[in-house]
């Protein structure tokens, strides 16, 4: 084991400006000021098409934190991910068209629904070798494109549009695009925020310790199997809900807008964010979904910029642009990881 | 009935053939080559470029100039095939397994939009296409291009797995898959066997895919994808890290596939064999001729 992967982060000296930047980056207002900068954007261009980009850069926040929990917290790479978003879109959108429903009354169902899509591709597989896990995730999301492809009842290749609004209270709608867009911001900013508070619960920390160390947390009493099925639903409803939003927001959905590509990249948000971050996969997120918005002449090479980032990335960052801190060294004072590194060096040197 | 046999052993042949190199890469280092499938890609297209320059194919040396440019096509994938490793997937031979399979991702995407970005996003159609007499027997009918392709595609496995089982860097690579370290302090340069195992694997993907390209004419940026998952579930039904394990994996998949679409219709195929796939991982994993592996995690 070279020690440059799990390199112990003994304090660095900083300059004053390092150490300010650095400062106001670990800040606990961070979360509000981005809240509050969001909450402002409008104020200063609410043109149709930037209110748009911003309500699609928000939505894709919510996939990069759902995401976030499955691989960031708990170390299990879904390659299919999207599919729960479709899972969530179909649900919403089928059954508040079927029964003449506003968007917000479906939530049950989409909670079902992607409930059991979690159990489904979770169940079988989640004993499996993490690599298999990953190719099986890709399966998923392709059967579940294919399924809504072929079916009659998802509107075939089509899709499904005219999907009814997200809430109606009389004259008032909540789909004129600034009223949505804070509703959406309210709605990401929540699930972010609980997908934050996940990671320092105790389940969390069950993640991460699953995450260094299968074997050490199934010796110390985790049941793995149980932890790693928990954070693959909790990210497939926040992927379900993601997928709400996106119907709400489109008012149409097709199986072209679930494709591989997609859960790429929202992988990409939260890998080159820093895995287990919440504040990086954040900014990550809105970098991949705003950075094409800038530049569109580049447009043909932007994916394979990215495909390179993410080599790049990975051979000389493998934990992230912005990783999580280890948070409990610093409360204990104990030597930050040494344990978890020598257990990790022994795992990988089988 | 006979037909969809003979095109599920068709179809089948050429899984086999990707599938190979997915097996001998897992077998070694214990990776999840994703690119693989676009290295399949990238063949096709080389072949495309090499073919549209000589402006088609001269009637009279047809074959023969065909079977050239699929060698040098096995060639230039071979080196994309050593490329990618050198760069991307040695430096993290000893991370976590996790940052390797998203480099692995981040390589196949590379891959994807480097080809699209320079041959453009739109399906191209071959310059060749291999079309032949068609005779039946017992019941399918089989063309000329078909046996031809398939009998190069067995020539390919069988001396893959003759240079396994009989020289030296063959054993190696089976001493490597066993145990890395103790073949390092037995004295062989492990860099250079993966070297070649990657080579070997990408050389094949890229004659697959120079061969599918002239037999069904179309090829795009993305064709790699789906034919790159189909063949890692071969991998898995015959035993990953397998050799004749992958052979016999892809014969079966194509099989099944083939009996799958004719009993659901063709257009749940794909998910046909994906639900095998999920099928053989929490039934048997290790598939039908892998042996017990006791590694967990």
């Amino acid at each position: 084991m070279s020690g440059s992967t799990f390199k112990s982060q003994a304090p660095r000296r900083m300059g004053p400006v390092a150490a300010k930047v650095s400062g106001l980056l670990e800040s606990k207002y961070l979360g509000w000021i981005a809240l509050a900068a969001a909450l402002l954007a409008p104020l200063l261009t609410a043109s149709p098409y930037s209110l748009n980009v911003m309500t699609t850069a928000a939505i894709f926040v919510m996939l990069a934190a759902g995401l976030n929990i499955v691989v960031g917290y708990c170390g299990l790479l879904d390659l299919g991910y999207i599919a729960f978003m479709a899972v969530g879109a179909y649900t919403s959108g089928i059954v508040s068209r079927a029964f003449d429903l506003p968007l917000f009354f479906t939530i049950p169902a989409v909670l079902v629904m992607t409930i059991l899509a979690g159990l489904i591709i979770g169940a079988p597989t989640l004993r499996l070798r993490s690599d298999y896990l990953a190719i099986v995730t890709l399966g998923f999301g392709e059967i579940t494109r294919i399924t809504a492809n072929n079916l009659a009842v998802t509107g075939g290749p089509s899709g499904i549009y005219g999907i009814p609004k997200l809430l109606t209270f009389g004259d008032f709608s909540v789909h004129s695009p600034a009223v949505f867009y804070y509703v959406t911001i309210l709605i990401v900013a929540f699930f972010v925020l609980a997908s934050a508070r996940l990671g320092k619960s105790r389940l969390g920390r069950a993640w991460r310790f699953v995450r260094e160390d299968e074997d050490a947390a199934e010796a110390m009493g985790i049941h793995t199997y149980k932890v790693k099925l928990m954070a693959y639903i909790f990210g497939a409803v926040w992927g379900g809900f993601a997928g709400v939003l996106f119907a709400s927001h489109l008012t149409a959905i097709s199986p072209k807008t679930f494709i591989f590509l997609q859960s790429a990249l929202v992988l990409m948000a939260v890998v080159l964010g820093g895995m287990g971050n919440m504040r990086g996969v954040v900014v990550g997120a809105l970098v991949i979904s705003l950075l094409p918005e800038l530049l569109r002449d580049l447009s043909e090479y932007r994916y394979l910029a990215f495909g390179l980032l993410l080599v790049v990335a990975m051979v000389f960052r493998p934990k992230g642009l912005w990783p999580a801190r280890p948070h409990e060294d610093e409360r204990t004072g104990a030597e930050p990881q040494t344990a978890v590194d020598a257990a990790v060096s022994r795992g990988e040197s089988r | 009935m006979t037909q969809i046999i003979w095109d599920g052993l068709f179809v089948g042949s050429f899984y086999a053939l990707i599938a190979l190199g997915y097996s001998m890469v897992y077998g070694i280092i214990k990776l999840l080559n994703f690119a693989h499938g676009d290295i399949y890609m990238l063949g096709a297209f080389i072949g495309f470029v090499m073919l549209t320059s000589m402006g088609g194919l001269p009637g009279a040396l047809g074959i023969g100039a065909l079977l050239v440019v699929l060698l040098v096509s096995m060639a230039l994938t071979g080196g994309a095939g050593v490329l990618i490793e050198r760069f991307a997937y040695r430096p993290l031979r000893k991370a976590p397994r996790l940052a390797v399979l998203i480099t692995a991702v981040g390589v196949s995407f590379t891959l994807q939009y480097g080809v699209s970005a320079i041959m453009g996003s739109n399906p191209r159609s071959y310059p060749v296409r291999l079309e032949g007499d068609v005779f039946d027997v017992l019941g399918a009918r089989i063309s000329l291009p078909q046996v031809l392709l398939m009998a190069i595609a067995a020539i390919l496995m069988i001396s893959l797995n003759t240079y396994i089982q009989k020289t030296s860097t063959g054993r190696a690579m089976r001493s490597i898959s066993l145990d890395m370290k103790g073949s390092l302090l037995m004295g062989i340069n492990v860099n250079s066997v993966i070297t070649r195992t990657f080579f070997i694997g990408s050389a094949l993907a890229g004659a697959a895919g120079v061969m599918s390209g002239a037999y069904y004419g179309k090829i795009d940026f993305m064709m790699g994808f789906l034919i790159g998952l189909k063949a890692f579930t071969a991998a898995v039904i015959g035993g990953i890290g397998n050799i004749q394990g992958a052979m016999l994996g892809g014969l079966v998949l194509g099989l099944l596939e083939a009996f799958g679409a004719s009993v659901f219709g063709g257009e749940w195929r794909d998910v046909f064999s994906f639900v095998v796939l999920i099928l053989f991982l929490t039934l048997r994993p290790t598939g039908i001729l892998g042996e017990r592996v006791t590694e967990r995690v």
